[in-house]
């Protein structure tokens, strides 16, 4: 009947509006997934490399084989340097006077550093050496360390950040282009309801998002989540609030989607570069380090990064709850000072 | 304070239309009153006076006065830019003036606006709804805000869109996009219709439906003001009409009071070859119920008040003055002849 309540009403339009727009479900569902797995693939954990390497002469040849990590080819002299500048191989192993070896290799070269390594302990051996303390290895390969591992909770982090900033930007200023704001306001709706309706329909968006890009992370790829789901899912409802605050602040006023789009992207860009989605944000001098910190970007990440991978506590995650939360309250108390109702 | 009930509310019980089934009372039926003026705020639906607004260096309405009276059509008719929307977005609450009065059905906007809104309904002039919402959807999303009118598809009915009601508004015509922004001012079941410039930009049979609708809500007894600039339009859907130009209401009445106010019944036009003798027109304007002679893009225009004999005459004249004749037109005097005699200038001049 008419008992239809307006918040619901106009929730239930935004999720509409959303769901009908292919584009968005692409960007919102569809790309973070995409990436994870392009991403994920191309940094995937391989067996640890071969090491070319060239031998001028049949025994230093026969000595380096006795070394699996390396891949040993026998040429002569000329030849082996030749393929030492092009690369092709990391490290040339010739003879020297009286027994003794000489290796040609690039010393920037890790690779190449490791090869004149690895071949000088096999031709030892080879040579009778023996080595006076035992060792024993033990391989460390489990999740958790992965660069899909670290990446993941950062591309959760952009993706809260883009769709609620774009989400509230975009949904705002186009209405108020439209002039459809001005007709709400010429009816008795409660203008909270208004803009409690963006952010109802973001957090049951915000559920199925977040679902969607970690179920992938954790069934494809095993990515870990060892803290506690609760503080997860808190976290990424703070940081989805605060990311909507500041789309209203920049819906506050704008009257263009283009002019929206621009303020958009200055605002999420610094934040895309900085805040260690792709790599730790600690690359940066460290007199940026206080500013990038402050970021809400950052926060967050830092926060999904280390429940997601260290299983880290909501008492230890004070300091990220602290700035996200400021950056709610300050950005929506301003916005709404600033807010143009038409 | 005075307490008023739905029916009674303006004294005469113009508004006691109410719908069979309406015959519940509405939940804002107290009306504050300030002493001297009930008596008065009983009778119009709307009191403006003294209105003043200025937008930077524009005076929009300059010290305007209005009175709508309960269950009429009221129309302002004026050119672009002659202050209507902005009145009547004043009106509307959606604007603030700089200075004068603005009353409401008794209310005013500062004291009680909330009660004000559930009891109006409202289109804008530009106002897109979103193209990816269905009728149906959008209809009760505006339903969703009052507390009281009939059910979503009922006012889709209203407005012949039942058809359309699963049709995304994007896929609507721009007729049936107006008759549908035209449903969303009528789900509240609104005492007060605010239409600005309802069927700017429709074809001629859009145009003819909305009226045909809007007439259908006039006989309902509801009160209405719309803007509009085009003259056939008011003389159609008003009662009374006040004539706006540089912010000021100039003329106002009924459109037949106003035609015969200022002009005679009839208009003729006439143009003359540009070779033979150039044309006297004193000895024209002398003619016998012709009146207000005047030269407009090389023709010219009177008013005339009994075309029969007028118009032998003006024939007879220019005969003798050995002038030829190359067009003769003459139309029954409309609101755009009253603006012009009060003006000069024609309501779409730009």
């Amino acid at each position: 009947m008419n008992s239809s309540h307006p918040l619901l009403q106009l929730t239930l339009v935004r999720f509409r509006e959303f769901v009908r727009e292919p584009e968005a479900l692409f960007w919102v569902f569809g790309f973070p997934i995409i990436l994870a797995a392009g991403l994920g693939i191309a940094f995937r954990n391989r067996p640890a490399d071969v090491l070319p390497v060239a031998a001028a002469t049949p025994q230093l040849s026969a000595s380096l084989r006795a070394e699996k990590l390396l891949d040993v080819q026998q040429l002569p002299v000329a030849d082996a340097e030749r393929e030492l500048r092009n690369g092709k191989v990391v490290l040339v192993a010739e003879p020297g006077q009286n027994g003794a070896v000489t290796y040609r290799y690039d010393d920037t070269n890790p690779d190449g550093r490791s090869a004149r390594m690895l071949a000088d302990r096999a031709i030892e051996r080879a040579a009778g050496r023996q080595d006076p303390v035992a060792s024993k290895d033990t391989i460390m390969r489990e999740p958790g360390s992965r660069y899909i591992d670290f990446l993941v909770p950062g591309l959760l982090g952009m993706n809260l950040m883009g769709s609620a900033v774009w989400g509230m930007a975009f949904g705002i200023v186009d209405a108020r282009r439209k002039k459809l704001i001005k007709r709400l306001m010429a009816t008795p709706m409660p203008r909270e309801y208004y803009l409690l309706s963006f952010v109802l329909s973001r957090l049951a968006l915000l559920v199925v998002e977040v679902g969607a890009v970690l179920g992938f992370a954790v069934l494809v790829f095993q990515v870990p989540v060892y803290g506690s789901l609760v503080a997860l899912g808190f976290f990424c409802v703070l940081a989805s609030m605060s990311f909507c605050a500041l789309g209203l602040l920049i819906a506050s006023r704008v009257q263009t989607i283009e002019a929206a789009s621009g303020m958009t992207n200055a605002v999420m860009m610094p934040m895309w570069i900085c805040s260690g989605v792709f790599f730790s944000a600690q690359r940066f001098p460290n007199v940026m380090q206080p500013l990038i910190k402050a970021l809400p970007l950052t926060a967050a990440i830092d926060a999904l990064r280390s429940n997601m991978l260290q299983g880290a506590s909501l008492a230890q995650l004070a300091p990220e709850t602290g700035i996200l939360t400021a950056w709610l309250v300050v950005c929506f108390f301003v916005a709404l000072r600033l807010f143009r109702w038409r | 304070m005075i307490v008023l009930s739905g029916a009674v509310r303006y004294g005469a019980g113009l508004l006691s239309y109410r719908k069979p089934q309406g015959d519940a009372v509405k939940p804002q039926t107290v009306l504050r009153h300030t002493g001297a003026m009930s008596s008065n705020a009983t009778k119009a639906a709307l009191r403006v006076r003294q209105l003043r607004k200025t937008y930077k260096d524009v005076v929009a309405v300059n010290g305007l006065d209005l009175e709508v009276r309960p269950g009429e059509c009221f129309g302002l008719l004026g050119p672009n830019g002659a202050g209507k929307t902005t009145t009547i977005e004043i009106c509307e609450g959606l604007t603030t003036a700089d200075s004068g009065e603005v009353e409401v059905l008794g209310l005013t906007w500062a004291a009680d606006a909330k009660a004000l809104r559930q009891r109006l309904g409202i289109q804008l002039q530009e106002t897109q709804l979103s193209d990816k919402l269905t009728v149906l959807e959008t209809v009760k999303l505006f339903r969703s805000f009052f507390h009281q009118g009939p059910e979503a598809m009922e006012v889709i009915a209203l407005v012949q869109l039942e058809e359309k009601a699963n049709s995304r508004v994007g896929n609507l015509s721009g007729g049936q996009k107006q008759r549908l922004a035209l449903a969303c001012a009528l789900v509240g079941e609104p005492d007060f219709l605010f239409l600005d410039e309802p069927t700017t930009g429709l074809d001629p049979q859009a145009r003819r439906q909305l009226w045909e609708l809007i007439e259908k809500f006039k006989l309902s007894g509801r009160t209405i003001l719309l803007t509009t600039h085009y003259m056939d339009e008011a003389e159609r859907l008003c009662e009374r009409v006040a004539i706006m130009d540089h912010g000021k209401v100039i003329a106002l009445g009924t459109p037949r009071e106003l035609i015969a106010s200022v002009c005679a019944e009839h208009m003729v036009e006439f143009s003359t070859g540009t070779h033979g003798h150039a044309l006297d027109l004193s000895a024209v304007s002398a003619i016998d119920g012709i009146r207000d002679v005047q030269r407009e893009n090389g023709s010219v225009r009177m008013q005339v008040t009994a075309l029969h004999r007028a118009v032998p005459a003006l024939l007879a004249e220019l005969g003798r003055q050995s002038v030829p004749l190359t067009e003769l037109r003459t139309h029954s005097a409309t609101l755009e002849d009253v603006f012009v005699t009060l003006t000069g200038r024609h309501l779409r001049d730009e």
